[in-house]
């Protein structure tokens, strides 16, 4: 087991290596418009130095006038110190911006997780036991549903409904307008207000693929022999599902809970520029778009390992789980 | 490795061989008409035969394709799904010919503006004139409004005498040393073509003042008439009154009939008139008093060609019109057409890409599989939807042709797609190529390349069917939402998802809902009509979900 996991460090490693070499690589091939948007204008003030010599000083400030291999590994050598850079677009080092925002996200993605386990376990179990009856067709559909609506558009179906129409909600932001002049808990139920409809978003978006994992899984067991020996014992039907069905439906089900631990951290990039709440997501977007370099690259990494952590952590769950898998 | 956890025994798989189905009494519906047939008499009877139990014809014969287009029928989701599809399929293809109009047609409309025209200022302060070549500065000016008001004839400045005469009310006239020097009144002379002598107004502004309708000089005669235009003969060469027209907007030329008709119609108190221009249409102006300033300002309402923007449905546009003014409904359906074959050729690439690697890393395994499936590794690793995102700002920034842009995003999109659909295809074939018709196919001499992709690859076709049914539909989202981000296809292509774009402009999100919930809605059919069909698929052709 220590050998297996050390194994799948190892490459990750590896993996993680190549994966930012790639993106690094494409990133000082795209056209640097930040930085000749920005020599622009600082030439562009009264006895400024010109174009060029403002663009070789910024490239030089960058680590951007040395060739591809060479910057990777400058690159490289201060992402292990956890140096980042400086966010172009915020001005401050991408560390400390991630710091301030990344703890947001996670309390979104955790609440909404949260939800989504508490909504699609028991319905794909309800859906699997009922198999092929009009609930179970009900929650297919809702499934699929879910898994089909476009994240942009049920955002503004919902905030036509809820904020324009029923004006519960603000359309965007996380704090109100008198949002200074709350107390404390005032300032919590506030930011929650505004989270909710995002939150919602979130979870209905994305409890579909779950939801039919689940009822997969469980239709699964419930064919398997096991099954029909304690139904043939005689013990009643909620027993047979609630305690033996649904303990082994939890093996593949915690696998993916686990591996999906690491997507916490990873901000809904969507659905928070939609309701511009200032998340992880949303504020590597306004980076990206602004092609901040350091902050995307920051962000692509940090997307990347969470990738790989996930990976890991549903392959050493499921051998922890399930004996029958377990690797020497 | 987590990637081949669910790979199927191989006997699960659908093989080549067709397969025979016993037509077992009770199982079929038309066992079940045979058995009422039997029962009811004979006047069918004729039709009916009794075959022996291994007679070929009481054997009902099924390919598995036939088998799993059975079981795919009998899933009513998945037949809802199907008729979706082909909804939106007939909308987007056949749709965009039948339509009338052109993807990117504009419409216009004629709308009527209020559009304030001039403003009108009685005046009510002195005035001066000036003699030509003569100077009368502003401590003059000072001087003479104090003689006036004090209602004194003369004023001296520097040892220079100025004598001031009253003509009549609010005008008065300046001579220094008896020589004519300015005149001051409330009523104005605005010259029509060349600025009028200083003779000349003297002239108006005291026949004005007395009241005569004309006046002389140099010998010259100048009739004033009722409107307060001064005529040379016949020809006008200026007017005198009251009041002071400006044009609200700058560039405007008023013109003297406009002056002398808007002055008319304020002394008789109208609020409207109607005025001749140049090209003989005839406008109404609309005259507005503003106590608070003491002004008037004449509204002239001007009849525009515009883009229909945002127009609501109608007749001649189903679902209206959009920001551009273009019938939504044949944006809608290119929009469609955009979309599916943006997605076909997204999944059509990474099932190209995925189907080569995957089928070459399992048939050969050892260090080809490893060095593949590493590559895969990577590439699951790049996060995709930030990535297309980078892309797409960085083609905003180089300005990229909105055509080759389109090229671009499917290439991106199709080269990003292909690792899950080549582990897919890898997992199926390690397990494939151990089973007897491989050691048949390498005992026949068949070649390698043959081996793969004739014999190995039809036998994926299956799961790879489904799962290129379902990553369509989630293709189909991305490019939305790239789309809707303004990132993915721009205008003037339509997509659905920059149809929808439109609403963040809130004032379209809460006031014209036929922009972007059609566009929606076509959207979630699609994706919905993909999933539901690649779920029947799914069940159809594993054997075991068999009912």
């Amino acid at each position: 087991m220590k050998k297996f996991v050390a194994k799948r460090v190892a490459l990750s490693v590896v993996i993680l290596f190549c994966v930012t070499f790639i993106i690094y690589t494409l990133m000082r091939c795209l056209p640097g418009s930040f930085v000749e948007n920005m020599a622009m204008q600082l030439s562009q003030a009264p006895d400024a130095k010109p174009f060029e010599e403002w663009l070789a000083q910024l490239n030089e400030t960058y680590g951007m006038d040395k060739g591809i291999i060479p910057g990777y590994f400058v690159w490289l050598s201060d992402a292990i110190r956890g140096d980042f850079g400086e966010s172009w677009k915020y001005t401050v080092p991408v560390i400390q911006k991630f710091n301030d925002v990344i703890w947001l996200s996670f309390v979104m993605g955790g609440i909404s997780f949260v939800l989504q386990l508490l909504i699609a376990i028991p319905l794909g179990v309800i859906a699997s036991t009922k198999q092929y009856s009009r609930l179970d067709y009900g929650i297919t559909a809702g499934a699929l549903i879910g898994i089909s609506l476009p994240t942009f558009f049920f955002a503004t179906l919902l905030k036509l409904l809820f904020s324009v129409k029923l004006g519960w909600f603000d359309l965007y932001g996380l704090v109100g307008r008198d949002y200074a002049q709350l107390d404390a808990m005032g300032q919590f139920l506030d930011k929650a207000h505004h989270l909710v409809l995002p939150i919602a978003t979130l979870v209905i978006v994305s409890v579909g693929s779950l939801m039919r994992y689940t009822r997969t899984n469980m239709l699964e067991v419930l064919n398997s022999d096991y099954i029909r020996t304690a139904r043939a014992k005689g013990l009643s039907e909620k027993k047979v599902i609630y305690h033996h069905a649904f303990r082994n439906t939890l093996i593949p089900l915690v696998t993916i809970i686990g591996g999906s631990l690491p997507s916490l951290f990873a901000g809904a990039l969507i659905t928070e520029t939609l309701y511009s709440i200032p998340g992880i997501g949303y504020t590597s977007y306004q980076a990206m778009i602004a092609g901040d370099i350091p902050f995307s690259m920051f962000y692509l990494t940090f997307m990347a390992v969470l990738t790989l952590a996930g990976n890991l952590i549903s392959d050493i769950l499921y051998a922890v789980v399930d004996p029958r898998v377990r690797i020497a | 490795m987590s990637n081949n956890k669910n790979i199927k025994s191989p006997v699960d798989l659908a093989q080549e061989r067709p397969m025979r189905v016993q037509d077992v009494p009770g199982k079929t519906a038309a066992h079940h008409a045979e058995n009422r047939m039997e029962d009811g008499g004979s006047n069918k009877g004729s039709q009916h035969q009794e075959f022996s139990l291994n007679d070929d014809r009481r054997v009902k014969v099924l390919s598995p394709g036939a088998l799993v287009a059975k079981r795919f029928f009998r899933n009513r989701l998945a037949v809802l799904g199907m008729i979706m599809l082909i909804v939106m399929f007939v909308f987007s293809f056949i749709g965009g010919m039948i339509s009338p109009y052109g993807e990117d047609e504009q419409f216009y409309t004629y709308t009527y503006m209020d559009k304030e025209y001039a403003g009108v200022v009685q005046n009510d302060e002195v005035r001066f004139t000036v003699a030509d070549g003569k100077e009368f500065g502003t401590l003059l000016q000072a001087k003479l409004k104090l003689a006036m008001t004090k209602k004194e004839t003369s004023f001296t400045e520097k040892n220079v005498k100025y004598e001031v005469t009253t003509h009549g009310d609010d005008f008065y006239s300046v001579t220094a040393d008896g020589e004519p020097l300015a005149v001051a009144s409330k009523d104005i002379i605005t010259s029509a073509g060349e600025e009028l002598p200083y003779e000349v107004k003297y002239g108006a502004l005291t026949a004005n003042a007395e009241e005569k309708d004309s006046f002389e000089v140099d010998g010259k005669k100048y009739k004033i008439d009722e409107e307060g235009s001064i005529l040379d003969g016949d020809t006008i060469v200026g007017s005198i009154g009251r009041f002071i027209v400006q044009p609200a907007q700058a560039g405007t030329k008023i013109s003297n009939e406009f002056k002398e008709a808007v002055q008319e119609a304020i002394n008789n108190g109208a609020e409207e008139f109607v005025l001749k221009d140049e090209e003989g249409n005839e406008n109404t102006y609309t005259i507005t008093y503003k106590a608070d300033s003491d002004t008037y300002s004449v509204i002239q309402e001007t009849k525009t060609y515009v883009y229909d923007r945002y127009a609501n449905p109608s007749k001649a546009h189903w679902l209206g019109t959009d920001t551009n003014g273009m019938d939504m409904l044949t944006r809608l359906m290119y929009g469609g057409r955009v979309s599916l074959v943006i997605g076909f050729i997204v999944v059509f690439l990474s099932c190209s890409i995925g189907v080569v690697l995957g089928g070459v890393s399992g048939y050969f395994g050892g260090w080809i599989d490893n060095l593949i499936m590493r590559i895969v590794d990577i590439f699951y690793c790049i996060p995709s939807m930030p990535l297309v995102i980078i892309l797409g700002a960085a083609m905003d920034a180089m300005r990229v042709d909105p055509q080759i842009r389109m090229l671009y995003l499917m290439l991106i999109l199709g080269f990003l797609g292909w690792p899950s659909i080549a582990r897919l295809v890898r997992g199926q074939i390690l397990s494939l190529r151990e089973q007897e018709f491989m050691t048949a196919t390498e005992a026949c001499g068949i070649s390698i390349h043959r081996r793969i992709f004739k014999h190995l690859i039809p036998n994926v076709i299956p799961q790879l069917i489904v799962m290129c049914t379902m990553s369509l539909g989630s293709t189909i989202i991305t490019e939305a939402t790239l789309s809707f981000l303004g990132l993915g296809v721009k205008f003037p292509f339509a997509s659905w998802g920059n149809i929808i774009n439109d609403v963040n402009n809130a004032y379209v999100m809460t006031h014209y809902w036929f922009i972007w919930i059609p566009a929606g809605i076509c959207l979630l059919i699609t994706v919905l009509g993909f999933n539901f069909v690649g779920d029947g698929l799914r069940d159809a052709f594993d054997p075991k979900m068999k009912r």
